[in-house]
């Protein structure tokens, strides 16, 4: 049940973004890419290539990264504003607050390498505070896709969104789970199973491995529903609730600390509207010793066969 | 507007901030004193904008970066017609939209929300990038304190401002020598400012930020780099005894106190 996926079936998300980013940038000379030396990074050479003008690189200095973008909203230009999500929201969390939340900057931010994608780097480099800090923010959806398809989704929606937003990318590799005509709709779950028994609930590079989870307990006779809940604010209050009532027991898990982010805000929603057993999966608050973003998952019980294991125990509490 | 008008208008503001203050019983009156003259030259001569139609694409940018003396700007905004003066009465009560710090999802005029310091800088910058993007001719100003400088985002702003030769960029440095607990020179100095700026690569002016005669040419500026005016200013200045200590940062007069600040500012108008 554990057999590693093929690679060749798994995409970087972050390609579907520059690709859609690119054809955006062709359509509205608006369009700006804003990042901190980045380039690279974020995936931006093509369009750099094709719109040098347009690719705004204020060098390694994530303040400035956050303040020029809300600037650049100011004078009517549509910024993405793109760095390494443990910098952009860690280093510039105060800007994001002031200059783009509160303010109510059109700029859309881009976290790039969100969770645990730099893996070995360290505790320094992962991103796993992101949700916490941004989903406290007002007028600041925050969403983490679980795929290409829906990652291109999402940055089209932004693009036409009027406001701003915090789009959590990786650069793990993700199978595609959604149908390619797949529209994003902000704070709306989709739901990749049925089932009744119990609901497993995750976004961005953890939503795949809830499916094979699911195959897992349909082995074992349970049927569980699984949520892809790429937006963490708006949270879909509906999904859960019906959730809650219809399965009785809801799981989640993330590509990030068990306090503050997905789990947290669902267990907000299941508290105040029907509680039931949950189990929250993540990292359990502390620092990540070294190793891959893959194997860090695992090592926080986050594979399928651990994630089967937590659901079938959790039904055992309803 | 010529500059001996202007200096009756900024007289004017000072009274009517040391009201508000006085009225709500909170205020930042010793920077909001030392800025008035560069605000008032900038709304009743230098800025091309539209009170009426404040969110005109080609109008000038303006950014209060040291958002704590927002009275002084709310006054300036009321004066030159943005909303109406009564609303003055307002600053600091219970949901009034003239906060202790300018919203500009509230107050028509306001290009950005400014609190912390070292935001307007780096927020301007990309105001007057987005000018060089679009081809728009309109000039961005933006008004730092001096102890707000010790900020290193303002630093990160000023070394992007010069790699993307951004000539269409004024920042004024309210340079009144004191921060809310002490002189400068006590804390972290920052002098000389201006070789500093020239190094990052700007094009620097120093003169007497109250001084009319001297701010309006400074504002009016152009050249080919971005342009930085020292405008050494006095705290408190026009209030006898509030001009250059550091205690009336944010201290408001007592009601005797007040009536001779009164007295002294309505002599000279």
């Amino acid at each position: 049940m554990n057999a590693p996926v093929s690679t060749s079936n798994l995409h970087d998300c972050r390609d579907a973004f520059a690709a859609t980013l690119e054809r955006l940038a062709a359509e509205d000379a608006k369009v700006v890419a804003v990042c901190n030396d980045s380039v690279g990074s974020s995936k931006l050479g093509d369009f750099k290539a094709k719109f040098p003008e347009r690719l705004v690189n204020v060098g390694i200095a994530e303040q400035n990264l956050v303040g020029i973008g809300a600037g650049l909203a100011n004078g009517g230009r549509l910024p993405f504003v793109c760095g390494a999500s443990c910098f952009l929201t860690g280093r510039a969390l105060e800007q994001i607050k002031a200059d783009i939340s509160y303010s109510n900057a059109n700029v859309k931010l881009v976290g790039i390498s969100s969770g645990m994608a730099y893996g070995e780097l360290g505790p320094t480099h992962h991103s796993i505070e992101d949700f916490a800090w941004t989903r406290v923010l007002p007028n600041l959806p925050v969403i983490a896709p679980c795929d290409r398809i829906e990652t291109a989704a999402a940055v089209e929606w932004a693009a036409s969104y009027a406001g701003p937003c915090f789009l959590r990318l990786s650069r793990v590799g993700v199978p595609d789970l959604l149908p390619d005509d797949h529209k994003f709709v902000l704070g709306r779950a989709n739901v990749l199973r049925q089932g009744s028994d119990v609901t497993l609930i995750a976004n961005g590079t953890l939503t795949h491995r809830l499916a094979k989870a699911a195959e897992i307990l349909a082995s074992r006779g349970i049927e569980a529903r699984v949520l892809n809940m790429a937006t963490v604010r708006p949270i879909d209050e509906e999904a859960i609730v019906a959730a809650a009532r219809e399965t009785g027991a809801i799981v989640t898990a993330e590509e990030h600390s068990i306090f503050g982010g997905l789990g947290s805000a669902v267990a907000e929603v299941v508290v105040d509207h029907a509680p039931v057993p949950m189990k929250r999966l993540g990292v359990p608050g502390i620092y990540a010793p070294t190793g891959s973003a893959e194997f860090l998952l695992d090592e926080f019980g986050m594979a399928p066969s651990a994630i089967a294991d937590q659901a079938a125990s959790l039904i055992m509490r309803k | 507007m010529q500059p001996k008008e202007l200096e009756r208008v900024a007289r004017q503001i000072r009274l009517r901030d040391l009201q508000a203050v006085y009225a709500a019983g909170a205020g930042h009156i010793g920077g909001e004193m030392s800025v008035i003259d560069i605000l008032t030259a900038l709304y009743f001569r230098v800025l091309r904008i539209w009170p009426d139609e404040p969110k005109r694409p080609e109008r000038d940018r303006f950014v209060l970066s040291k958002g704590h003396a927002a009275c002084a700007l709310y006054v300036t905004l009321a004066k030159r017609g943005f909303f109406a003066e009564d609303e003055l009465s307002t600053f600091l009560q219970p949901h009034s939209r003239l906060n202790g710090h300018p919203n500009c999802n509230k107050v028509p005029g306001v290009e950005t929300n400014t609190g912390p310091l070292g935001h307007g800088l780096p927020v301007a910058v990309g105001m007057a990038k987005a000018a060089k993007l679009s081809g728009a001719d309109y000039h961005t100003y933006v008004v730092t304190g001096d102890g707000e400088m010790q900020e290193g985002s303002n630093w990160e702003a000023i070394m992007a401002a010069a790699q993307f030769g951004l000539n269409n960029l004024t920042l004024v440095i309210d340079h009144n020598r004191f921060q809310q607990g002490a002189a400068l020179s006590d804390t972290n100095d920052l002098a000389p400012l201006r070789p500093k700026l020239e190094a990052f690569g700007w094009e620097v002016t120093e003169i007497d930020g109250n001084d009319m005669e001297q701010v309006v040419p400074a504002l009016e500026h152009r050249g080919s780099l971005p342009h930085c005016i020292v405008a050494h200013t006095n705290k408190g200045q026009g209030i006898s005894f509030m001009q250059d200590r550091v205690e009336w940062h944010h201290k408001v007069p007592n009601k005797q106190q007040y009536e001779i600040a009164l007295a002294e500012l309505s002599e000279a108008l």
